[in-house]
């Protein structure tokens, strides 16, 4: 247990990711390195390009780095199948994306209850208390039977939030999460991953390409064309 | 959600409900398809038994025949000339017919086994007289080969001593019937006056016309086979196992078998013929059918590729995804059968309504077998898992980076 807790919840060693190969081979991360402590609120910013959404998709396990290791709270992954990065994924990542985050053909709840249902195989009541429990934490208690289309851009994103923390994982990454929503909307989604944060210590890392997002962050990794150029407590 | 029921139930279930329109259309496709093949199915079966039936009606199923006489070749040499003319088959007896009775009555295969003395004679009746078969039968053993006692439109199947039964046609043409006279002779010159205990109509003009029935002894006294048969008549309870049967019991006993399949040898090249047609009728519906619910599904994988990619982020694996959409066609097959069977019942319904006799009776008498809907809706079902192992697998290996990304 001594050692679960000094491990970081994400540590890279020299990432590298190229995609094709030979002459055509190109290279996107340079050799990243990167460490994440548990209650982090950091943000994840460079121009369009730099590489950002092909680190996060690696942080989240949707790809395997060409080089380097990745630890998610020191476990190694280089080494699992596709279902054994699947099944860390599900346990200890949750995802909040910029589009199409809900699945419409369910409800808020259960699109809240989809990680559980995922990793448990059926249904159960306990499932549903707790989507219902992080619904209300997420200001939508009365929205929790309504089908995910019915609900505004917001609303959505709010479900995505509670949904990323069903499992309750250790690191939360958020692409660009309030990307399509309006200034006040964004403010409050944002408010929100803040006081989970605090609240239940969970690690955030946030790709953003709003400065004023970023600067509310506790810390700030700019990554310019596959190198990690910045990365600094904010404010400095 | 339904507590007992396993995630991909639940997803494959949300998914074909959101797609409705979809869903109905490949559902009802199937349930068409389904329909033509039960519907095909259930005529033809229904088709063939009747036939069957028909032609089975005046026939036993295998008869044992003594086996054919044959001339002893002399050994030709320099000084003879050897010609060699094929001997003419007298009527004969079959040896040690009651143990051969008694043994075959024993084989499970065998339902009833009916010894007959049968052979040529004339029916004479005032200035009429006809070529006919003369048959010995015992009545209880050969109505259980062929319904005789059912197919009686006057008096009854009585055949005790001076007592005949003959066909409608054959009394029509001596213009006798029930209680009437009527004199049997053979060309051997044996001839015995019978009195007309019944008429019978077997459904052939031919055999109404020609066949007589008389008890065993008459006919063994007519024929000079006293105390012998002519031919034991076989009824089996599988049809199809005939001709096996009978070339076991020709092996076995060195008697000339005859079955009804070789006996309308061209019957059942038709009766097959006719199979194998509907089978590859039936077999390119099947694959329309799988094509159809594989394209559905293809679409429906590219049209939840984000919806997949989420799943897979948040922890579905690969067997899942691979599982949904199997369960998807799977599900379309099942109850695209069971609409199927629904519209194929309703179908056999009207055929019988239409299709009568100008009696006013059912052409023929066709059914849906709860074991054909049984085999419907599982073939539907694993045809829909089938169809759907290309899509589920595209959906299964659907890169989650590329799928969320769109």
């Amino acid at each position: 247990m001594a050692n679960a807790v000094a491990n970081p919840v994400l540590q890279l060693a020299g990432i590298r990711k190229s995609y094709g190969s030979g002459e055509t081979e190109s290279e996107i991360l340079h050799g990243i390195d990167l460490r994440l402590e548990r209650g982090e609120f950091a943000a994840l910013i460079g121009p369009s390009g730099s590489g950002k959404s092909t680190l996060l998709n690696l942080i989240g396990l949707l790809d395997r780095p060409s080089g380097g290791q990745l630890f998610i709270d020191g476990e190694e992954t280089g080494r699992l199948d596709d279902t054994g990065l699947t099944r860390l994924r599900g346990r200890r990542i949750g995802f909040v994306f910029q589009h199409h985050n809900l699945i419409p053909a369910f409800t808020a709840e259960e699109n809240v209850a989809m990680p559980l249902l995922v990793a448990q195989g059926r249904p159960d009541t306990g499932m549903f208390v707790k989507a219902g429990k992080l619904l209300d934490q997420v200001g939508l208690a009365d929205r929790k039977k309504y089908l995910a289309n019915r609900l505004s851009g917001g609303q959505q994103q709010r479900v995505a939030i509670a949904r990323a923390l069903a499992m309750s994982p250790s690191l939360v990454l958020a692409d660009e999460p309030t990307g399509n929503l309006d200034t006040h909307s964004a403010d409050d989604v944002f408010a929100l991953m803040r006081e989970v944060n605090v609240q239940l210590k969970t690690t955030f890392l946030i790709v953003t390409h709003d400065p004023r997002l970023a600067h509310r962050c506790d810390r700030i990794i700019e990554l310019i064309d596959g190198t990690i150029v910045a990365d600094q407590p904010y404010p400095p | 959600m339904q507590p007992w029921m396993p995630f991909e139930w639940i997803a494959a279930v949300r998914f074909l409900r959101e797609g409705r329109m979809q869903s109905v259309l490949i559902i009802v496709g199937v349930g068409v398809g389904v329909a033509v093949i039960v519907f095909m199915s259930a005529l033809l079966s229904g088709l063939q038994s009747n036939l069957i039936k028909r032609t089975l009606s005046s026939q036993a199923h295998i008869v044992l025949l003594p086996s054919e006489e044959s001339a002893r070749p002399q050994v030709a040499n320099e000084h003879t000339a050897l010609l060699l003319q094929k001997q003419a088959q007298r009527l004969r007896s079959i040896d040690q017919w009651q143990q051969l009775r008694d043994h075959l009555q024993t084989w499970p295969e065998i339902s009833a086994v009916s010894p007959v003395a049968s052979g040529p004679a004339f029916a004479v009746r005032g200035e009429a007289n006809k070529s006919i078969t003369l048959l010995g039968i015992v009545p209880e053993r050969y109505d259980q080969i062929i319904s005789l006692s059912e197919r009686m439109t006057a008096g009854e199947l009585r055949v005790g001593a001076g007592e005949t039964v003959i066909g409608i046609e054959l009394a029509k043409d001596l213009g006798a019937t029930v209680g009437d006279k009527l004199r049997v002779a053979t060309a051997a010159g044996a001839s015995e006056t019978l009195t007309i205990t019944g008429l019978f109509d077997l459904g052939n003009k031919g055999v109404n016309a020609r066949n007589v029935y008389v008890g065993l002894r008459t006919a063994q006294t007519l024929l000079d086979l006293v105390g012998g048969v002519s031919n034991i008549d076989l009824a089996l309870y599988d049809l199809n196992l005939a001709e096996t049967l009978a070339l076991r019991i020709a092996g076995e006993t060195g008697l000339t078998a005859d079955s009804w399949i070789k006996t309308n040898a061209q019957f059942v090249t038709a009766l097959t013929s006719q199979s194998v047609s509907s089978n590859v009728i039936r077999f390119f519906i099947g694959l329309s059918v799988a094509f159809g619910i594989a394209s559905v599904l293809v679409v429906s994988v590219i049209q939840r590729s984000k919806e997949i990619g989420i799943l897979r982020a948040m922890g579905a694996t690969q067997a899942q995804m691979l599982r949904i959409f199997l369960l998807q066609g799977g599900i379309v097959g099942f109850f695209g059968s069971l609409l199927g069977s629904a519209l194929a019942w309703s179908f056999l319904l009207l055929w019988q309504l239409m299709a009568r006799n100008p009696d006013g009776t059912p052409l023929f008498v066709i059914g849906v077998e709860p074991g054909l809907v049984a085999i419907a809706a599982g073939g539907a079902s694993v045809v829909g898992i089938i169809s759907a192992l290309l899509p589920a697998r595209r959906a299964a290996k659907l890169d989650p980076v590329e799928a969320i990304r769109g």
